[in-house]
């Protein structure tokens, strides 16, 4: 284990973007945390204390938009120019053990066969450095899904604990990283101190409102046309507005689209990310396969509950940030949605 | 009141005189109500200083369903009702409009109160209910500002930017946007069925930030296009999740409007023809003769 005062990490930053890599910390901007490219300009305003930035890590290892190749006409042959995959190494700073594993329900999407190359080489290139939740809010649902906020995983977890930070790296990654900056750190052997802040999370996190137990044992792959046909969908999304805030927002929310752009002399194919809040999802040349919003809105769901689950020994792609919880426009999240099946029909 | 409304609701609904109540539902928190439509029994509707969305944008869904649906509209919520009325979007006789009083809509964070109040409350003068068929608690609205110009001192302020300041301040609000189009779907008066965002025979998707020029374009687009008719319910300002402070574009233009072509409130009548769309060819011929009569 080691140690480094709050304030030292503007140096310990600095230090990586000065040896050629990126650092990604949360950054505060008027009423929202974000995570932002570290600068000098922005040392002042990192913020650990805020529990949730706005957007997910997501943005790092798939990002909203990206660029997979040109293609273009020369002697009535085409021609492609793949874009070039990820070289930079970077650093991810304060990623929240739910959002951890949030990147480890894409790894388990991008990674499995067949392997999405652009995906592959930006994670490998990344290293998650992970913050214990001192504080964790009222939205907050992780223990639901066996996340544990006082044991944050990826490749180094660090405990913020009276503006010190305690440094332990969990993989080669994390050990390789430690090493490169071991003369800022200090070493350290308070493992009670960090001990006491686990017990304190779990605590905390016991008292939430959601850790009472959700009932999730009612969204098993078995069901899956049980719950599909269920009447309750008709209720549960007539407030949905149908835009893609939750989607956007959500550290696992996955599905992207693709398109070409006319560039004139050359085609350049992109994939964005996609919602299934929106009337163009996987519309295909026959038309739309949902055609309503409470499709959509199922659609949502199902695949974080049902679908997921069924095609990963179990695993749901829902982490219980509550980041939907907090955001959405109508107060719908998919705490609502895991409630509402409590009793059946 | 608000078992007063439930009362009403409840009767209105059992007697048959409305098919459906549009209101707000008890969260699990009781900071998160949200809009919903009650047919049967109304034991779970609220209402409270968390209920903040602006119900006349969910008739527009109702308007083709069978029956007449008992609404619940806040003083500024009747300003977007009379809008969408005007534009034949919505039909009077297919809605019981009980105009509620409200204090002001305080702003959520984590379920847990931030103290404030939304931004359209601060500057609020939208006191009295300009369509209603029964009135329930209105005496508690409150004016919370005397100054109706008060609204528009934020607008000042990046009209005395200069161009580069100004450019500045709206990239550095606009990159936030991650094209979620929550402002557009929760604005009334944004109400094209296919908007032109979503036309996918366009290779920019809409869902897609894929270069700042393309934000900007989106929240300017939306902008001029609501101008004339934004009653200015904040409801895109409310909406976004990356705060940006969208109002401010709407409001620009009624500041103008209202200097141009004098004094307008969108949503104040359905009579009024908008001041863009009352053309008089003696006057509003050229922008030059408006702009020369000052």
């Amino acid at each position: 284990m080691y140690k480094i005062d709050k304030d030292n990490l503007p140096e310990l930053f600095k230090f990586l973007t000065k040896n050629g890599t990126d650092v990604f910390a949360p950054v505060r901007k008027g009423n929202q945390v974000n995570f932002e490219s570290f600068t000098d300009e922005v040392a002042s305003t990192l913020d650990l204390d805020t529990l949730k930035t706005v957007r997910s890590p997501k943005d790092f290892v798939l990002p909203q938009v990206e660029h997979l190749f040109d293609a273009t006409i020369e002697n009535k042959q085409i021609k492609l120019e793949t874009s070039p995959l990820a070289d930079k190494p970077y650093v991810i700073f304060g990623v929240r053990p739910c959002d951890v594993k949030g990147i480890e329900v894409l790894d388990n999407v991008y990674l499995k066969d067949p392997v999405d190359k652009f995906y592959q080489a930006r994670r490998a290139q990344g290293v998650i450095i992970s913050l214990a939740c001192t504080n964790p809010q009222q939205t907050c649902f992780c223990k639901s899904f066996n996340i544990d906020a006082a044991n944050p995983q990826g490749d180094i977890a660090i405990w913020l604990i009276n503006d010190s930070l305690n440094w332990k790296s969990l993989t080669d990654k994390g050990a390789n990283l430690t090493t490169q900056v071991k003369h800022l750190l200090q070493e350290s052997s308070d493992i009670d101190e960090v001990e006491a802040c686990q017990k304190d999370i779990q605590l905390k996190i016991d008292a939430l409102p959601y850790s009472r137990g959700l009932p999730l044992d009612k969204f098993t792959p078995d069901k899956l046309l049980e719950i599909f046909n269920d009447a309750r969908w008709d209720e549960l999304s007539k407030a949905c507005i149908a835009c893609g805030t939750c989607t956007f927002i959500c550290p696992t929310c996955q599905c992207y689209d693709v398109k070409d752009y006319d560039a004139g002399k050359k085609v350049k194919r992109y994939r964005c990310w996609d919602s299934c809040m929106y009337s163009d999802f996987t519309l295909m040349a026959h038309g739309n396969s949902r055609n309503t919003q409470k499709e959509r809105f199922r659609q949502r769901y199902m695949h974080k509950l049902v679908y997921h689950p069924d095609k990963h020994h179990g695993e749901f792609s829902c982490v219980g940030c509550g980041r939907c919880v907090n955001k959405c426009p109508s107060s719908l999240n998919i705490v609502k949605v895991i409630k509402s099946f409590e009793v059946d029909n | 009141m608000q078992e007063l409304m439930k009362a009403k609701a409840q009767e209105m609904l059992s007697n048959g005189s409305v098919t459906r109540v549009l209101a707000w539902k008890k969260g699990d928190f009781e900071t998160n109500p949200e809009p919903a439509f009650f047919t049967k029994h109304v034991d779970d509707m609220v209402y409270n200083q968390y209920c903040a969305t602006n119900l006349s944008n969910f008739m527009v869904g109702v308007e083709k369903e069978e029956g007449k649906t008992l609404v619940f509209l806040k003083p500024c919520d009747t300003f977007s009702f009379n809008q969408l009325l005007k534009e034949n979007r919505i039909s009077r006789d297919k809605a019981y409009i009980i105009g509620v009083g409200c204090e002001g809509v305080k702003v959520i964070d984590e379920m847990q109160e931030t103290g404030a109040l939304l931004e359209k409350c601060n500057v609020c003068t939208k006191i009295k209910h300009m369509v209603y068929d029964e009135l329930i608690g209105e005496d508690v609205t409150r004016r919370v500002t005397d100054d109706p110009l008060t609204r528009f001192k934020d607008i000042e302020a990046i009209e005395k930017m200069d161009a580069g300041e100004r450019f500045a301040f709206w990239q550095g609000e606009f990159s936030k946007c991650i094209r979620c189009n929550a402002c557009r779907n929760a604005c009334p008066p944004c109400g094209c069925k296919k908007c032109v965002f979503d036309n996918d025979n366009y290779d920019t998707a809409q869902k897609a930030n894929v270069t700042t020029f393309e934000e900007q374009m989106f929240h300017i687009i939306r902008a001029y296009h609501v101008a004339g008719r934004c009653t200015d319910c904040g409801e895109c300002t409310r909406v976004c999740p990356q705060d940006i402070p969208l109002h401010l574009l709407n409001r620009k233009f009624i500041k103008d409007i209202n200097a141009l072509y004098g004094e307008f409130q969108a949503g104040a009548d359905i009579e009024t023809l908008g001041p863009l769309t009352d053309f008089n060819i003696d006057q509003d011929a050229e922008p030059s003769i408006v702009y020369d009569r000052g």
